[in-house]
């Protein structure tokens, strides 16, 4: 049998699904003594070049409360074409279409290797991609320029039939027209008003009122002509957009000395996400929002305009002083619900050296599967080509998005979902397989998920109901399907199952078995979800405690020692990487806010629940590779003990990409070798990294902040704030020595992280 | 007899033609039952006030019964009585005819005897056209010169002046030869009779069609003189005051000559008079007119007398070129010297004294510190060395720079702007007007007032912006660096808003080929456009936004074609009833609606937000709403129903060249303050008021006229006489803050006689023409007119018990100042809006009475009085007018060529006979509709005295061509004021008749 690893591995690959637990146990009483819940991490979209999707529609289950799709692990009876449903027990008849079955012709989704299938469906006309440019123009004329010229390359990525529209804003909200000739036209609202949907779609023109035929004129027929006016096929228009972008100006009111500018992006955002609502509702779009700062006037606003006023900090919202963090909040959490249950997603691309309001307005995102980039400046690279790489194909030459998905979940008996974490909003679908006990979205086994990219990932979590006393009977498998219905790029309805099964076991008599099916990385991320989910809601230090306790009960579970004597204390192989994990993850920034903005925070929070496993745990416990002259590039630890003069370091905490060039290599580098023929090698060493971050960069979205410093440089901190402080100015070891570098922090390094941990674990008072 | 002879009175002494040649009239079929109608209520008779009638029941008994037919003879016997009690006048001048006599009486025969006193006006019994006159025998005076031909020849009777009071004309064939008519039913009111032929229409006055007759037979039975003695008199038209005399004579003997302002209460030539006015201390008349220059000196006084004190003030009147234009005083950056209790300006009425050191000031008596910067020493005569050299211590009127505390926030003003917004729904489209209108911004742009050259490099960079509109507001980026305009629509019409500042107000030369580039595209954009429903309020929001933004004041010129009945503030509906016409509820007509229009109203102003609406209406558009704004903010209002562009097209360019080229104040505050004993108590115009003292004006041109009333507080002394002082804080043009001062130093009096001497009519009838404009937003028409008749029958009675000398009462004696008061009188009581006639439309009534609201003298006088020139026989070598006749249809002749004009309308007449060489060579035939240019003399002089008037004007007319008994004429006639009004109203010499009739019942 394959090791766990390589089981946990090929089901990633296949199914895209990552559980804490490979192993079940069979009961609620056991299920909680584990301390880390059952759940799993589930990649939707995940890219499967190996996996043509069938063109056909699935097989569902006739019960009417479970519906579940006729997967591999149904039992089928395929001389009476009959099929049992494995989440409720249906027996169900093949359709006409299936009546050449037999068990040598098996049609795909009854393969075991298509536990993750993919089908087209194809209802109604296909609908076309919409994206709907929403752009502050309170930006510096350079900032302005580049971001201009960003979006007009951005039309040649579209596809040619999509739709695209444009709103400026500024101190007013400029809908523009794109149909007409000569004259550019647009629509103004004003930037302080709240409006109604219907008030929009009016003022746009786009309600068909009553006495237009009054003339006695023929009506002219106008619907589609009229949402055209500002939503129009890229090749139709795109001549006029880069003219139009090209011609667009900063926005012309004056801005007085000591204020900032108004920016309307409440109402920018009300407006577009009026328009689309109004004319294509339940149809995939992407409003993409772009700022260069705060929103300062009308609803949402996030600021007022007075300099003299800064923006919120954490302390100020931590001291109940940030006048208008709830209201704003509210309205852009209002805007999002609206934006979801249409199934269009919004952007945003903050660039500004100062905060931009993403703590408002991530619900934005966050709730729609929306994009968040964060940025110093539209002219820089991080942003230019993270925005390009929204566009970027796959193999098969459609974009790696994917819109209106609703992520659907069965589970068998045994188990009931209690929630989601990530980008999606709740359906509030009520089935039999939901529990009352909410982790995360919880309350339904559906999800929308406004938009999906092939990374998109969710923490779903479960919870075992089978009691104690009702045992499963041995070999029992529970099954859990998800069901995902999207809308492709390439404008085709899809719909992907994936259906897997994990065996049940007695906690009691198979305790080993459930410990080695542990998969600590997927229960770090997993945990660390709940605990950055719980950190939107609840104070920094309760979460900590949260964590630690959780931690504690995992070792005294699984841990083995003698009562009351650290020394003693042992973890198998399957959890020893699980506390480093929680130490690190006590560090970031995502449950840190310490020198933190708000607004990062938030980013930072906004990318760690959505993003795969392999990036949450970059996130979490960064990596740290090393090169010199003594070998290969090899990873190493981070600590501050692998801070050596003769090495370069690169790092990467998924949001940077820190080279760091040691002591004597920086020296040497000032002192240019690199550039003697004889100093080859060094150049080489010094060049490998940077090939190695190049690489990184090219797969990364949003593209991480890259920084090449060395040591001393001020930019050194992003490295050593991340490393474990095991050397501090005033530790015990042994400093200055070539050991490595000693960190300048008060923070707990791991090993003394590690003595409290076991001293705890072992303590017989908890 | 001289012109003096300006009676009033003749109408009623004028020899009647003979009855029996009329009788025909009378026997008209329609005539018969209403005259008996109105014939038949005796009661009228009874009722007379004593003192004028005696018993006419009495008399009638003595009076052998006219032969005429018997409806007459209530009259008959009415007319009997008159000469029983011996009202009638003898018709000669009883004062001594020299040229300014200040009072001028004409005997007359009249017996105004009009039993109906009491019941005021609406009974006048106008004689109808063509009806024929029942005279008294010895009477041959025309008293109505309609037109009837059959009167004709009592018409050219009555020419042969009245000096001779010769036998009157016996040959007619009248029933009553000999002088003393038994039956004077001569007098004969021709009003009964003639009411059937109009009654038609309406009644004189607008009034009840029918009902007033009671008292009608009575109203004019005066018999012309039969009694007194030596009726020999008749009295034509001519023999009553005409205006156009007067004008004549005003212009021979001031006309032409410098006035110098330096006496107090001196009272200036006629309006129509040209003169020039060197300023000595007082300002010019084109600033400040005053219905009197002699102020009584106790609030009794003038409660007795009635006449108004008022003046009107046009405080940006234009100057002709050879007169200085007002110096610009700086007192440094403390601002002007004023006095520190009533704060009234330094100006020639400060006295200095203790050497100069302090000065006292002329209004409040305040005595104050002179300003070091300011001392000068005085010489012997008490006066300050430099005193000319001072144009606020030597001159009536200079303006001062303002200093910053008279900014807005202390904030130095930017220069005013401009904006057209253009109503581009369906009607205007169609009809071309957008198209039309683009096309002539292009060159308009050009003559925008301009900065003189020297502020050129102060000016900023904006001065017009563009806006269309139909149901949302398309504003328009036309900044130079564009190389196409942008098109900002803006839907939430709830709040408005300015979508964009920069770009949207440019300075027009930098911007000229994106402007040009708009322009051309406008009418193409909408051209396929089906809208047909607008909105307005939120428009002029939108101005007062785009101003509020840019921190600036301005005008918004709005072409507007319909009744904004979009859903959207201001929203309005057809709220024109012809129902309400002649009740108690007519004023709701001329009511703006209430609310949001208000509140646009203040905004306006509080931003200097001047509004011009141009309106192209096909329909009732509710203009008494729409206009509110306009009229409240100095705007002015054009209104051009059912325009065509090939018909219309020039007249209205020709009034939007104008406008815009006016020169003008923006952004104005105007407080006028006086001496002490009296004060500004009441304002009329285009302004806005606040509180009870300061004139708010979001702009003022130089047409807009500010009437102020003045109330006593005290008496006033006669030897310090009274001043006042006008002081306008506005922004120039170019974005400066000035104060202009007008100063005015009037006489006072204890004696009435004095106040009469220095009347002036001209301004006393623009005070009532607009406090009456005014009165009938809260009072029933009815009420109005009869108030007015009252008022002149008080000031003229006044006049006569208390400075006239003793003569019959029967008599009309006019003081000269105001000989021809009741012709205008009558006339503005014949103007639309004083008219209850349903033929009117609402709008043209409330049009009217908004824009005399702000009208200067001259308006009004040619308002009221049109100038009727003759063409036909002009000297066509001459530079000269022709000299104008008087507004009466018996002037006109059939082979003749008359213009009118009033000042809005332009009228060319031709005579059913008129000599086809005449056309021909105006014409070039058979087109009537337009002046062709011809190349000959006469076409070209007819052409330039046409163009010549329209220049003057402040409103260009359309000329409109009738010819004489076609249906067009109609218009043209309701202009000829002396004759009986087309929809109703007394004719000229009735008015005077009734007058005369009142007066002579305050007198007993």
């Amino acid at each position: 049998m394959a090791t766990y690893q390589e089981f946990i591995q090929q089901n990633e690959d296949r199914d895209g699904v990552r559980f804490s637990w490979n192993f079940w146990p069979s009961s609620r009483l056991e299920a909680t003594r584990l301390v880390v819940p059952v759940s799993c991490l589930f990649t939707p979209l995940k890219e499967r070049p190996d996996l043509p999707p069938v063109q056909y529609e699935p097989v569902l289950c006739s019960r009417a409360n479970c519906k579940a799709v006729l997967n591999p692990l149904c039992q089928v009876d395929f001389r009476a074409k009959i099929w049992a449903c494995n989440f409720c027990f249906q027996r169900n008849p093949f359709p006409p279409s299936y009546a050449g079955i037999s068990e040598v012709n098996q049609p795909a989704e009854l393969m075991p290797q298509f536990s993750t299938i993919e089908y087209i469906v194809q209802h109604g006309p296909p609908t076309p991609l919409i994206f709907l440019y929403v752009v502050d123009t309170c930006l510096e004329e350079e900032d302005l320029q580049a971001l201009k010229e960003s979006l007009q390359m951005s039309l040649s990525l579209l596809p040619p039939n999509a739709l695209v529209g444009l709103i400026t804003f500024g101190r007013m909200v400029q809908v523009h027209e794109l149909s007409c000739e000569g004259i550019a036209k647009s629509y103004v609202f004003r930037g302080t008003k709240d409006l109604s949907s219907k008030q929009i779609q009016e003022m746009l023109g786009l309600t068909n009122s009553a006495p237009l035929g009054q003339q006695g004129r023929p009506l002219v027929p106008q619907d589609a002509a009229a949402f055209c006016r500002f939503l129009q096929p890229v090749h139709r228009v795109d001549m006029n957009l880069t003219d139009l972008l090209g011609e667009l100006q900063r926005d012309p009111w004056p801005v007085p000395q000591g204020k900032r500018p108004l920016r309307s992006t409440g109402v920018a955002l009300s407006v577009a996400v009026g328009l689309l609502e109004g004319s294509f509702p339940n149809t995939g779009a992407r409003v993409m929002l772009f700022i260069g700062g705060p929103p300062t006037q009308g609803p949402g606003m996030v600021v007022g305009d007075e300099l003299k006023t800064p923006i919120r900090s954490w302390h100020d919202i931590q001291k109940d002083n940030a006048r208008h963090l709830k209201k704003a909040t509210k309205y852009y959490e209002a805007l999002a619900n609206r934006s979801a249950v249409n199934g269009h997603s919004i952007d945003i691309y903050a660039c500004a050296l100062d905060q931009s309001g993403l703590l408002e307005m991530k619900c934005l995102s966050t709730l729609t599967g929306g994009h968040i980039v964060m940025g110093d400046s539209f002219n820089t690279s991080l942003f230019k080509q993270t925005f390009q790489r929204v566009f970027s194909k796959d193999y098969n030459g459609d974009f790696r998005m994917a819109f209106g998905g609703v992520l659907e979940v069965k589970t068998s008996r045994e188990l009931k979902v209690c929630g989601a974490i990530g980008p999606c909003v709740s359906l509030n679908s009520k089935g039999s397989c939901v529990s009352e006990n909410e982790m995360g979205v919880g309350g339904t086994n559906q999800w929308k998920v406004c938009s999906l990219t092939p990374s998109t990932t969710l923490g779903i979590y479960f919870e075992v109901v089978n009691q104690h006393n009702a045992p499963i009977p041995q070999g029992g498998r529970g099954a859990v399907q998800f069901v995902t219905q999207y809308q492709h790029s390439n404008t085709q309805r899809r719909i992907r199952v994936t259906t897997i099964a994990r065996n049940w076991a007695d906690a009691q008599t198979q305790i080993q078995h459930i410990e080695s099916s542990f998969d600590q990385e997927a229960a770090a991320v997993l945990m660390a979800r709940l605990g950055v989910f719980r950190a939107e809601s609840e104070e920094g230090p309760d979460v900590l405690r949260w964590l630690d306790r959780q931690l504690i009960r995992l070792c005294q579970k699984f841990g083995q020692f003698n009562k009351d004597d650290p020394a003693s204390f042992r973890l198998s192989e399957s959890l020893s990487l699980y506390p480093q994990f929680m130490f690190h993850l006590r560090r970031s920034p995502f449950l840190q806010v310490f020198n933190n903005s708000p607004d990062e925070s938030s980013y930072y929070r906004h990318h760690f629940v959505r993003q795969d496993l392999t990036q949450s745990l970059i996130m979490i416990q960064p990596i740290l590779y090393s090169y010199s002259f003594h070998g290969p590039p090899e990873p190493v630890l981070l600590d501050s003990s692998s801070i050596l003069p003769d090495r370069i370091l690169l790092m990467d905490t998924f949001f940077q990409l820190v080279i760091y060039h040691g002591e004597t290599i920086s020296q040497w580098r000032k002192a240019g070798y690199q550039k003697m023929a004889e100093y080859e090698n060094f150049k080489q060493l010094l060049q490998a990294p940077l090939d190695d971050a190049q690489e990184l960069l090219h797969a990364r979205f949003p593209m991480p902040r890259y920084i090449d410093t060395e040591h001393g440089g001020s930019q050194a901190r992003f490295l050593l704030s991340k490393v474990n402080p095991s050397q501090t100015h005033n530790s015990l070891y042994t400093w200055g020595q070539e050991t490595g570098s000693p960190i300048l922090t008060d923070d707990v390094s791991l090993q003394v992280f590690m003595d409290h941990l076991k001293k705890l674990a072992v303590s017989s008072s908890t | 007899m001289s012109q003096q002879g300006y009676v009033a009175a003749p109408p009623y002494s004028q020899a009647q033609p003979g009855m029996g040649g009329y009788q025909g009239g009378f026997g008209t079929g329609p005539a018969q039952p209403l005259y008996g109608h109105y014939g038949g209520p005796p009661q009228a008779f009874t009722t007379p006030p004593a003192g004028m009638l005696k018993s006419p029941a009495s008399s009638a008994a003595g009076m052998p019964p006219p032969p005429v037919s018997s409806q007459y003879s209530p009259n008959v016997q009415q007319n009997g009585a008159h000469p029983q009690s011996g009202y009638e006048y003898v018709m000669k001048v009883l004062k001594d005819s020299q040229c300014l006599s200040d009072n001028i009486t004409i005997p007359t025969e009249c017996c105004c005897v009009l039993s109906v006193a009491h019941q005021p006006f609406q009974t006048p019994p106008p004689p109808a056209m063509g009806q024929p006159q029942m005279l008294p025998g010895s009477q041959s005076l025309n008293m109505s010169p309609q037109m009837s031909s059959s009167q004709s020849p009592q018409a050219s009777m009555s020419m042969t002046s009245p000096q001779m009071p010769g036998p009157p004309m016996a040959g007619v064939g009248r029933p009553f030869p000999g002088p003393p008519p038994p039956g004077p039913g001569g007098f004969q009111q021709p009003g009964p009779p003639g009411y059937p032929q109009q009654a038609g229409k309406s009644d004189p006055f607008g009034g009840h069609m029918a009902g007033p007759q009671p008292g009608m037979p009575g109203a004019f039975p005066g018999a012309p003189g039969s009694l007194a003695g030596p009726p020999q008199k008749k009295l034509d038209p001519d023999s009553i005051p005409s205006i156009t005399q007067v004008i004549e004579d005003d212009q021979a003997k001031q006309g032409g000559q410098v006035l110098t302002t330096n006496i107090r209460g001196q009272v200036p030539p006629l309006v129509t008079t040209d003169f020039t006015v060197q300023d000595q201390g007082n300002a010019s008349p084109r600033f400040i007119r005053c219905t009197t220059y002699c102020l009584p000196c106790t609030a009794d006084l003038g409660k007795q007398c009635q006449v108004p004190l008022a003046s009107i003030i046009k405080p940006f009147a234009s100057l002709p070129k050879n007169e200085t234009p007002l110096y610009v005083v700086s007192h440094g950056d403390t601002g002007p010297i004023r006095c520190n209790r009533c704060k009234a300006y330094m100006c020639p009425y400060m006295r200095f004294i203790d050497g100069g050191r302090r000065y006292q000031c002329g209004f409040c008596s305040c005595v104050n510190e002179v300003p070091v910067f300011y001392f000068q020493h005085l010489d012997h005569m008490g006066r300050r060395v430099d005193l000319y050299e001072r144009p606020e211590l030597s001159l009536g009127s200079y303006e001062f720079v303002a200093t910053l505390d008279y900014c807005k926030n202390n904030k130095p003003p930017n220069p005013p702007a401009y904006i057209f917004m253009i109503d581009v729904s369906y009607n205007n489209i169609k009809s071309g007007l957008v198209k039309l209108i683009c096309e002539e911004l292009k060159t308009l742009l050009e003559k925008l007032p301009r900065y003189t050259q020297e502020d050129a490099r102060q000016c900023s960079t904006r001065s017009v912006g563009f806006v269309t509109y139909n149901k949302v507001l398309h504003f328009y980026n036309v900044k130079s660096a564009l190389a196409q305009p942008q098109m900002m629509v803006v839907s939430d019409t709830a709040e408005m808003f300015v979508p964009l500042l920069d770009g949207f107000l440019v300075n027009y030369q930098d911007s000229r080929a994106v402007i040009y580039n708009l322009l051309d595209q406008i009418p193409d954009m909408f051209a396929d456009t089906n809208e047909s429903e607008t909105i307005f309020a939120p428009v002029i929001q939108a101005g007062v936004e785009a101003f509020k933004a840019a921190e600036c004041s301005g005008k918004l010129f709005i072409f507007h074609s319909s009744m904004p009945t979009a859903e959207a503030p201001g929203k309005l509906k057809n709220r024109d009833d012809k129902k309400l016409v002649n009740t108690e509820k007519e004023k709701i007509l001329f009511q703006p609606q209430k609310g949001v229009y208000e509140q646009l109203s203040k905004d306006c102003v509080a931003q200097g937000c001047c509004v011009d609406l141009f309106l192209f209406p096909s329909q009732y558009v509710d203009l008494a709403t729409m206009a509110d704004v306009p009229s409240h903010t100095g705007g002015s209002i054009y209104k051009y129903s059912n325009f065509q562009v090939e018909t219309d097209g020039e007249h209205f360019l020709r009034d939007l060249r104008k406008d815009v080229q006016k020169s003008i104040g923006f952004d104005a505050v105007m407080r006028v303050r006086t001496s002490t004993g009296f004060r500004a108590t009441d304002f009329f115009g285009a302004i806005h008021m606040n509180n009870t003292t300061d004139i708010e004006m979001a702009a003022v041109d130089c047409d807009k006229a500010v009437t102020v009333e003045f109330k006593h507080d005290d008496t006033l002394n006669e030897e310090n006489g009274a001043f006042l002082q006008c002081a306008l804080l506005y922004t120039t043009i170019n974005g400066q803050r000035r104060l202009r001062i007008h100063n005015l130093s009037l006489n006072c009096s204890s004696q009435l006689l004095e106040l009469y001497k220095s009347c002036e009519t001209d301004s006393l009838i623009n005070f009532f023409a607009k406090s009456a404009y005014r009165a009938i937003l809260n009072q029933p028409l009815k009420n109005v007119r009869e108030i007015l008749v009252n008022q002149t029958a008080h000031m003229l009675a006044c006049y006569r018990k208390n400075c006239a000398s003793p003569s019959a009462a029967s008599q009309l004696i006019l003081p000269d100042a105001m000989k021809v008061f009741p012709v205008y009188m009558n006339s503005l009581m014949k103007t639309a809006p004083m008219l209850g006639s349903t033929e009117l439309s609402t709008d043209d009534r409330a049009h009217q009475r908004l824009s005399v609201m702000a009208m200067g003298v001259e308006d009004t006088q040619l308002l009221l009085y049109p100038r009727l020139l003759p063409l036909h026989n002009m000297d066509v070598s001459s530079d000269i007018l022709p000299a104008p006749v008087r507004c009466s249809e018996e002037r006109l002749t059939d082979c003749g060529m008359f213009l009118l004009e009033n000042g809005h309308s332009m009228f060319l007449w031709l005579g059913q006979a008129i000599p086809p060489d005449l056309i021909q060579s105006i014409f070039n035939v058979p087109s009537l509709c337009a002046l062709p240019e011809l190349d000959n003399v006469l076409s070209k002089k007819v052409r330039s005295i046409i163009s010549g008037l329209l220049d003057k004007r402040p409103n260009s007319m359309k000329l409109q061509i009738v010819r004489q008994k076609d249906k067009p004429e109609m218009l043209f006639r309701q202009f000829l004021v002396e004759d009986k009004g087309l929809y109703s109203g007394a004719s000229y010499m009735d008015f005077l008749c009734y007058v005369h009739r009142e007066i002579r019942q305050l007198l007993t």
